[in-house]
């Protein structure tokens, strides 16, 4: 029955080939691992790039409490101010307005004829609405500014938010792609008997890994391209450094997500185990790492930590190169913390990793 | 082939396994035949898949030795790994790749096997060929299983409860399977909980209980030493009330015991071939028909429970 003469393989017959063709076949027939991978990141920076659109010029929205004669004459005041919408309204009316968020500022008539501003200082357009309703009324009583000021608007492609958040959606979806990609199939396998049903087989180990790796290689190639292709086209979000050098961020991004995806897969037996742990390790950096916001609104004590974070490297590394056009000496720090993380995530998951 | 029929397939010795406060394996012994379709057979828990299962070098046992086709696991895994065919408990293959996508990835991972298609005709699944295996019946699953344990066509091949949970057809369509395989030249070694599959499958039964062999031997020989019990059955036509009765049946030669129920009569024999012509003479005096006649022979059931007193289902 042994066939001695088997005839020499082609590489599609090849134990990596075939366990890299598993990975893809296994991704493209999950429509849902396919959506969250490539429509999500296009739909959330839609989303993004609607809400946080450029408007011509931001209109703040205030409330007067009218229904006195004080007041009436406040609302007329303030009625045709640049910048300014004002709603007449009475006194509770004004309250809740303002609690919820609809108006950022109250202006009532003071007893003694002054006027009092109501807002929250946390809130930044209750400032500026503080600020613009201030120097609307102060002018219309006469002040005259003595120094005499001009005002030149700035609005440049590649300073916008959407150009902010499209490389922080990149690296969300990398980190997203390395640790759930990698973190559900194996423990999965493991749940499964599967991994024990390999490795009864002469197939070597380092092939398994490897097909996750080639497997990650290929999508990450199209994950860019769709990502960067389509916010280039709906909302012309530039890459002004070079692709190459984009490229081999997303990479070692790709690898080092991988690894810490392997690691953190490496013992867990059951998927809710695994979810909690993949959890675990990506909220911190969904928060932390500056993809919505930059990470440096935390506190200076907490930098070095969040510097470190894995997801910070990416990020900063591909805001560079994309938005300031950066070249490899201003990534080469950022490039060392990822390789770091790739190298030890990979040593000690390979220690830990259970095949049975 | 030939050049390992001179030695054993498997040698055991001495093994022993606990886990925790759990001894799985107490200290067992096999050798497996080259060629032999060699079963386990025991209750859920008794230790066979632990044994099997380090037998297969996926475990390692506290003590004891094991040498698989003349090799040890820590000195010749790569070369046993090419030789073994391995059917684990309760694989899930992937649902979502095809019967064919599946055999031909473990066909992949040996260096010399056999051709995928005419693997996936040898176990019946020619028309599943691009069929998922999430749309598989439990029947198909495990003869996929099969065929990923055949692919690289092994010398000796385990198979660890092959049968578990398929319904009558399924079962007979893998015994028919296994069988072939065993007329091919493999050896075979397989764990079960049914007593028909290892008296039906294997040329020598090795029954364990709490990690330990309690009886050794062909299923016939095993039967046997509880002292050769036949069962007769049969039914007389037309027979009118009182024309047979329980005194008459038991006083024939070779018959300890008689019973009936609807009509059919059960007669435990010790000797067949001495009963079973009285038996007839007896009818024919009485001018009775008869209508049906079986007999079949004590099972490995039976065997189980006069050696432990409990029933293997419910051990």
């Amino acid at each position: 029955m042994r066939d001695a003469t088997n005839p020499p393989r082609s590489w599609r017959e090849t134990s990596l080939a075939q366990l890299t063709l598993v990975r893809f076949r296994e991704f493209l027939r999950e429509p849902e691992a396919v959506f969250w991978t490539f429509a999500f990141p296009i739909i959330l920076a839609l989303g993004l790039g609607i809400a946080f659109r450029n408007k011509p010029a931001d209109v703040v929205v205030i409330g007067v409490v009218t229904g006195t004669p004080a007041g009436d004459s406040l609302n007329a005041r303030l009625a045709h101010t640049a910048g300014l919408t004002v709603r007449p309204m009475n006194d509770s009316a004004a309250a809740r307005a303002l609690r919820t968020g609809e108006i950022a500022l109250v202006a009532a008539s003071r007893a003694d004829g002054g006027i009092e501003y109501r807002f929250d200082d946390t809130r930044p357009e209750g400032r500026s609405a503080r600020f613009l309703t201030d120097d609307a009324l102060q002018r219309a009583a006469g002040r005259t500014d003595p120094v005499p000021v001009s005002e030149r608007t700035v609005q440049e492609r590649g300073s916008r938010y959407i150009d902010f958040v499209v490389p922080g959606l990149l690296g969300m979806n990398i980190m997203g792609g390395g640790i759930w990609g990698l973190g559900f199939a194996i423990v999965e396998a493991r749940r499964k008997n599967l991994l024990k049903r390999l490795v009864s087989t002469p197939m070597p180990r380092s092939h398994y890994l490897a097909s996750f790796l080639l497997s990650r290689f290929f999508f990450l190639i199209l994950e860019i391209a769709v990502v960067l292709g389509s916010t280039a086209l709906l909302f012309d979000v530039p890459v002004r450094g070079s692709l190459v050098q984009l490229f081999v961020v997303c990479l070692m991004a790709a690898l080092a997500f991988g690894g810490i995806g392997l690691l953190i897969a490496s013992r867990a037996r059951t998927i809710e185990g695994v979810s909690g742990l993949m959890n675990l390790t990506m909220m911190p950096m969904w928060v932390l790492s500056g993809v919505f916001f930059s990470s440096s609104n935390f506190p200076a004590v907490a930098q070095p930590l969040i510097q470190a974070l894995p997801l910070t490297a990416t990020i900063n590394a591909l805001r560079a190169t994309m938005l300031q056009g950066a070249g490899w000496q201003v990534v080469a720090p950022s490039l060392a913390i990822i390789g770091a993380w790739l190298v030890v995530s990979f040593i000690v998951a390979l220690r830990l990793f259970r095949w049975r | 082939m030939s050049s390992t029929s001179s030695r054993p397939a498997l040698l055991v010795s001495g093994l022993r396994k606990s886990y925790g406060d759990v001894i799985a394996v107490d200290g067992l012994d096999l050798i497996v035949g080259a060629g032999e379709c060699f079963g386990l057979l025991g209750p859920n828990g008794a230790g066979k898949t632990t044994t099997i299962e380090i037998c297969e070098g996926l475990t390692e046992p506290d003590a004891g030795g094991v040498e698989v086709l003349g090799l040890r696991w820590d000195t010749h895994e790569r070369d046993l790994r090419e030789r073994l065919g391995i059917q684990l408990q309760e694989t899930q293959l992937s649902d979502k790749l095809t019967v064919d996508e599946t055999v031909r990835l473990f066909r992949s991972f040996y260096s010399r096997g056999r051709d995928v298609n005419e693997v996936i005709d040898v176990v019946q699944l020619g028309e599943k060929r691009t069929a998922r295996v999430g749309k598989l019946s439990g029947g198909q699953k495990q003869r996929l299983a099969l065929a990923c344990a055949i692919v690289g066509d092994p010398e000796l091949l385990f198979l660890d409860e092959p049968t578990t949970g398929l319904d009558p057809q399924s079962r007979r369509q893998l015994w028919d399977l296994i069988v072939e395989l065993r007329a091919s030249g493999r050896s075979i070694v397989l764990t079960t909980h049914y007593m028909d599959e290892a008296q039906r499958l294997c040329d020598r039964v090795a029954i364990v209980d709490h990690g330990r062999v309690i009886a050794l031997g062909s299923p016939r020989e095993l039967i046997a030493s509880l002292g050769a019990e036949h069962v007769v059955e049969f039914i007389a036509l037309d027979a009118p009330a009182g024309s047979l009765d329980v005194a008459t049946l038991r006083a024939l030669d070779g018959v300890t015991s008689a019973r009936e129920h609807d009509g059919r009569w059960t007669l435990e024999v010790s000797e067949l071939a001495r009963a079973v012509p009285a038996l007839l003479a007896a009818l024919r005096e009485r001018s009775l028909t008869l209508g049906e006649l079986a007999t079949h022979s004590a099972t490995l059931e039976d065997v189980f429970v006069s050696l432990t007193g409990r029933q293997l289902r419910d051990a």
